[in-house]
């Protein structure tokens, strides 16, 4: 039997790292999709202790000021894509200068230093992860999805798409039935 | 996790295209760490004697002496502990056909081998940077499909 299950990354995250808190008796609160608020300092054996739980999950404390930076852009780029009912029409660039309180260039030089790729083409990679994982739910037409995610049209969405992926909407979509049916 | 460079293997048995390969890597931005294997035996002993320290990515050319890269691939996909290895399949084949074919088996990226050096390099450098923003950002691997 084969059962397919839908998960929200965000509360998973959330809760994993809560969890781990918890074990070591840490008290702190959530501030933003990845940033804590720690109520007293942490001893080197704490943090290390810390830092082993987190790992096993794939999560790092970040550490360098620039990677802090970097991981706060990507996060408000996450939660602009995945958690906003719908994404916000004004630009981009005032909405992540505005969040983060920086200027939108001092941002984006960095962001392209350090990741090798520009903030737009980020955002249209994590849209495009978006868009996947809608297609892979099944419960939304293209169309709808084209909708959910603000793009202009369906025709927008699927040369963005065939753009980044080299295929088209609905070859993604048979690629991953296929291999779901040859798991069976 | 290492986020400091990718760890890439090239599966290939062409020495020209090996050169050519590690040619287009060095003038990537991303730092990585390459290793080459001659063919699809080669390929298998390689991963099973560095489960520590597997590719981040692997290229693998879809025709090689003794075994070829269907076979890996499909050898790959079936074992547990490779999971995490991306998979980038190239041939000189375009068809839609085999294009789908090796993605439906769980290869990643599908490269259609160019003619050219600079097509190569700018090919190469896509794919080895957008790996990067899979390896760094914590994407989805099992909705990672390229076609280029």
């Amino acid at each position: 039997m084969k059962l397919y299950i839908k998960y929200n990354i965000n509360e998973a995250c959330k809760k994993i790292v809560e969890e781990q808190f918890e074990k070591l008796a840490i008290d702190f609160d959530m501030v933003g999709f990845a940033e804590l608020n720690i109520k007293k300092n942490l001893t080197g054996i704490k943090l290390k202790q810390l830092n082993n739980l987190l790992n096993n999950y794939g999560i790092e404390i970040v550490e360098s000021k620039k990677s802090i930076l970097i991981q706060k852009i990507k996060a408000a780029i996450t939660e602009m894509v995945y958690l906003e009912e719908k994404l916000p029409t004004s630009k981009v660039s005032y909405y992540l200068a505005k969040k983060l309180n920086q200027s939108y260039g001092y941002l984006s030089n960095l962001f392209s230093e350090v990741t090798y790729t520009t903030i737009e083409n980020y955002i249209i990679l994590q849209k495009i992860e978006r868009v996947k994982e809608l297609i892979t739910a099944g419960e939304l037409s293209f169309k709808e999805i084209s909708w959910e995610l603000n793009y202009s049209s369906l025709s927008h969405l699927s040369t963005q798409f065939k753009n980044k992926t080299g295929l088209t909407l609905s070859a993604f979509q048979r690629i991953i039935n296929k291999r779901r049916n040859n798991n069976d | 996790m290492n986020n400091e460079s990718l760890n890439i293997l090239l599966a290939d048995d062409d020495e020209d295209d090996r050169l050519l390969f590690e040619d287009a890597f060095k003038e990537v931005k991303v730092k990585t760490i390459v290793s080459l294997v001659n063919d699809g035996i080669e390929l298998m002993k390689h991963l099973n004697a560095s489960i520590e320290n597997l590719p981040n990515l692997l290229f693998l050319d879809l025709n090689m002496p003794r075994k070829s890269g269907m076979e890996c691939l499909d050898e790959i996909k079936s074992d547990e502990r490779f999971k995490n290895i991306a998979i980038a399949i190239y041939s000189t084949s375009a068809s839609e056909k085999d294009i789908e074919e090796t993605l439906v088996r769980g290869a990643n990226i599908y490269i259609k081998k160019p003619n050219d050096f600079s097509k190569l390099k700018k090919i190469l450098s896509e794919v080895i940077t957008i790996n990067w923003q899979y390896h760094t950002s914590a994407l989805n691997r099992d909705n990672f499909l390229l076609s280029i």
